[in-house]
């Protein structure tokens, strides 16, 4: 194992290294990917806060500051991650915490992603070092930024494949003053998606739209008091619930930290997560008949547990969008294309923007395959 | 001035038969030739910059783009896409020896699908047609750059385009589910679709404001929202522009996320005044225009809590629209702020830095302090919500020497946005304008990352040249294949434009359209 100090240090690593390597954070997702045959470069000393003004709505950290550093800091100031990012310890039941360097890798954000945005939209610049042990920056320390290349988006669920992400910067968020959450019981699946449906077309400003089976559709709203009381009774009247069951404050956030953690389903083996147009839910559903499932994003994001990965299958009853293969044992993943594989002309890109970053191959070579 | 493209003279005297070639692709009338007709695509908005490409061809399907671009593979020639030609950095500025591909006939709306909140359109679809074709629904497309009635959807995705409501509903990426992409070697591919995010590497991420530099987008898919029930706007005056700057911080502090957060200093102020009328408090130093919208219960609740922090940090007066024509008086004057600039003045000459909110009266004053060091006027008009800065150099063309103090003015000022945390351009992009000033906020190997991935795409650099990269890195970079272009290029061969930069709107391009 190598652990560098600072990004000196993991350039020369990287530079100097004659083997693979698989930087590692705090390795809270380890378990997703392709398994990686390598030697491991820990980042763990790559840590804190560099630089945080809150009335700017910006954050700068080293890439292996833990979320939950991150989440006190902003606490303090009433602001928060709008991307929601969900924690998978549990879903993976791995060890280690999840940091915002790993994050951001991923791309992995949370219920509020349809209104707030991915990841990828808050991760504003960085500082890395490529797999040719290259020092470089791309974005910047201002949201709204246009000089060069959107780099952020092309590391943003890259997996560590194309650079190693020493210092990060995202924007940050106000959090709401209020929050509640509608609970509406016995929809059936496409009853509940047209709920949902019904509820993001409108103007209420649903920040979060999910559908957990057995429990209910459960429909978000935050902001400051008026106006969620406004948009509460708004909301009451487009679905026609004049008597809404309704989950406030602790009970509301609750509800949601367990959907981005896809809760429900830490008991399967196998866990698929589909990206899929929220239309088309129902017919997925339909076409998989999975043996439990869970929706997000107002259908557009389908959770599935299995016993069998069956990738085939599971990617044979898309109509658009990706499925990745989030949870499997190591040697279920070591014989099934785990993400989504870029098909004609798009995979000779992907090869060549990995030749570009990384041409010796040495950064998680395989994750992505 | 910054160096066009030298051509390649083997490409120039092949001009005939390339147009035969062409001619075979597109039908007679969807290809441009003569050099009176190639006149209108000589230039975009930044018309400092001029030059007639060897052809213009306006495809009518996307696979008369394909073919094009394979037949320019095939022969090794430059293609330079262009959308409305709105830029304001000189992005569908031609080289001489490039086709121009006019994407103008692809203009149809392919699918509004409410279900999934997003419409299908072709590239050459103006962004403002988006929001008309589902407005009945209620709905509308967030990013509304100024030049909105005009402006293509397929140049907002190659600029990345923002607009004043871009500090609540994001920019174009952010408003972005998918694109049908050519790439150079003419193959069609499809990035993103009605779903959400990258299931591999994010290529519709770095593909959004890329300048053109990458392939071809000739088809987009894009998010849909609801429209807000209300709007209102607060018209508030400062004495000092750290007053409005502080007022600016508490607003943003207090959680709250106006959909509109416009500043202007006083001579923007009295330009905009003389020019429309609307009431503007011409004592303040400074201006600022708050919009909220939402529920009107919200909104109602948000102006009073706006208006109390503005009376805590000084306000010398403070007004809010009681009636949407109030509202849409309140923007007039900042909408038609870069017009109003233009009669003060022969030329002006914008600028598009982003800096740290906090830093803004630093750097105000030292503008005001440039200013009196180059003899010329400044008016200054700001995205004060995420710290876009747009100052406007006045000058004249006509007096000897003036252009190129006004451009050495505005490199001062955009040098100074990097110097204090800053970046070069917010939104009108990077492309020829400033293209040379790129190594000041990047080192030699931040470009070269940015280089390699624009060869995964073109390996060849036949796409949009000239723009993004500076060419002295490009000299470096690609001396194999043109080493004597490129030192005719950095030893200054561009003809004397005629024009100026950012040309008064009055008088320059696109005169009827707002800019903000």
């Amino acid at each position: 194992m190598l652990r560098p100090r600072d990004e000196a240090d993991v350039a020369e690593l990287i530079a100097a290294s004659t083997c693979a390597l698989e930087p590692v954070a705090g390795g809270s997702k380890r378990g997703i990917g392709r398994p990686v045959e390598a030697e491991r470069l820990d980042l763990s000393a790559l840590s804190g806060i560099v630089d945080y003004e809150p009335a700017e709505l910006v954050l700068t950290a080293r890439a292996a500051t833990p979320l939950e550093a991150l989440r006190q800091a902003l606490g303090a100031h009433s602001q928060r991650l709008a991307f929601e990012p969900p924690d998978f310890t549990r879903l993976l039941a791995g060890a280690g915490e999840p940091t915002i360097g790993g994050v951001l890798a991923a791309n992995h954000s949370g219920p509020r992603r349809i209104t707030a945005g991915a990841a990828r939209d808050h991760f504003l610049g960085f500082r890395a070092v490529s797999g040719r042990g290259e020092r470089f920056k791309a974005g910047g320390r201002v949201v709204k930024n246009v000089t060069g290349y959107d780099l952020p988006k092309l590391l943003a669920g890259s997996w560590g494949t194309l650079a190693v992400l020493t210092e990060v910067t995202v924007r940050v968020h106000p959090a709401p003053e209020h929050e509640r959450t509608l609970l509406l019981t016995g929809l059936a699946p496409a009853a509940a998606v047209r709920a949902m449906t019904d509820a993001l077309g409108s103007a209420c400003e649903v920040s979060a739209a999910a559908f957990l089976p057995g429990r209910g559709v459960g429909l978000r709203l935050e902001g400051f008091v008026p106006s969620v009381r406004a948009r509460a009774a708004a909301l009451l009247a487009l679905l026609g619930e004049p008597d809404g069951e309704w989950l406030l404050g602790e009970d509301s956030r609750r509800f949601w930290s367990a959907v981005g953690a896809v809760e429900p389903l830490t008991a399967h083996p196998i866990v698929w997560r589909l990206s899929v147009p929220p239309g088309d839910a129902t017919g997925v559903l339909e076409r998989l008949a999975p043996e439990d499932y869970l929706l997000d994003w107002g259908g557009g994001l389908i959770w599935i547990g299995a016993s069998e990965a069956d990738a085939q299958r599971v990617r044979g009853a898309l109509r658009g969008g990706h499925a990745t293969l989030v949870k499997a044992p190591r040697e279920v993943r070591a014989a099934t294309a785990v993400f989504q594989p870029p098909s004609g002309p798009l995979a000779a890109v992907t090869a060549r923007l990995k030749a570009a970053f990384d041409p010796s191959g040495r950064l998680n070579p395989g994750r992505l395959s | 001035m910054v160096s066009l493209p030298e051509p390649d003279p083997a490409i120039l005297a092949r001009r005939p038969q390339i147009v035969r070639a062409l001619r075979a692709i597109v039908p007679p009338e969807c290809l441009i030739e003569d050099a009176l007709q190639l006149a209108a695509y000589e230039t975009d908005a930044l018309t400092a910059y001029r030059q007639k490409p060897l052809a213009v061809a306006l495809p009518q399907t996307v696979e008369q783009v394909s073919d094009l671009l394979r037949f320019a593979h095939r022969e090794g020639l430059s293609i330079v896409a262009r959308g409305a030609g709105t830029s304001l950095s000189g992005g569908a500025v031609p080289a001489a020896d490039a086709i121009v591909i006019g994407l103008a006939k692809l203009s149809r709306i392919l699918a509004i699908d409410y279900e999934n909140r997003c419409v299908v359109a072709q590239c050459g679809v103006t962004n403002l047609a988006i929001s008309h074709a589902v407005a009945a629904r209620g709905f509308f497309y967030a990013p509304d750059p100024s030049s909105q009635v005009a402006c293509t959807i397929g140049g907002n995705v190659a600029e990345n385009s923002g607009g004043v409501h871009c500090l609540k509903y994001g920019l174009t990426t952010h408003n972005l589910l998918g694109v049908q992409l050519v790439l150079p070697d003419g193959e069609i591919v499809r990035l993103g679709g009605r779903h959400l995010d990258s299931g591999h590497y994010d290529l519709l991420g770095i593909v959004t404001g890329s300048e053109g530099l990458l392939g071809i987008v000739t088809e987009v898919t894009v998010r849909i929202l609801s429209r807000p029930p209300s709007a209102r706007a607060l018209l508030v005056g400062f004495a000092t522009t750290e007053g409005a700057g502080a007022c600016v911080a508490a607003i943003i502090a207090a959680g709250i996320v106006p959909a509109g957060l416009e500043m202007m200093d006083a001579p923007a102020i009295h330009a905009a005044e003389a020019f429309v009328h609307v009431g503007y408090p011409l004592e303040a130093e400074a201006l600022l225009i708050v919009e909220l919208d939402g529920p009107a219960a919200e909104v109602d609740y948000l102006l009073g809590r706006v208006s109390e922090l503005a009376r805590e940090h000084g306000a010398s007066s403070c007004k809010a629209s009681a009636s949407e024509t109030e509202r849409l008086a309140f923007w007039a004057g900042r909408k038609s702020a870069f017009p109003a600039v233009g009669r003060l003045s022969p030329d002006y000459y914008c600028m598009d830095g982003t800096i740290p909110r906090r830093e803004l009266p630093r750097v105000l004053r030292a503008i005001a302090q440039m200013s009196e060091r180059y003899g010329l006027r400044v008016a200054n008009v700001f995205h004060a919500g995420d710290g876009n800065l747009h100052p406007l150099i006045l000058y004249d063309a006509n007096q000897p020497g003036e252009l190129e103090r006004a451009e050495a003015f505005g490199a001062d000022i955009l040098r100074l946005c990097v110097d204090v945390g800053g970046v070069l351009t917010g939104e009108h992009g990077v492309g020829i304008e400033k293209r040379d000033l790129m190594p000041y906020q990047f080192t030699a190997v931040d470009l070269e990352v940015q280089r390699r991935v624009k060869a995964v795409f073109d390996p060849a650099a036949r796409f949009n040249p000239g723009k993004v990269f500076p060419s002295l890195h490009r000299c470096a970079e690609e001396g194999r294949m043109h080493v004597h272009s490129e030192a005719h290029r950095s030893a200054g061969a561009a003809e004397r434009p005629a024009g100026a930069p950012g040309r008064g709107e009055g008088a320059g391009r696109f005169a009827d359209l707002p800019r903000f």
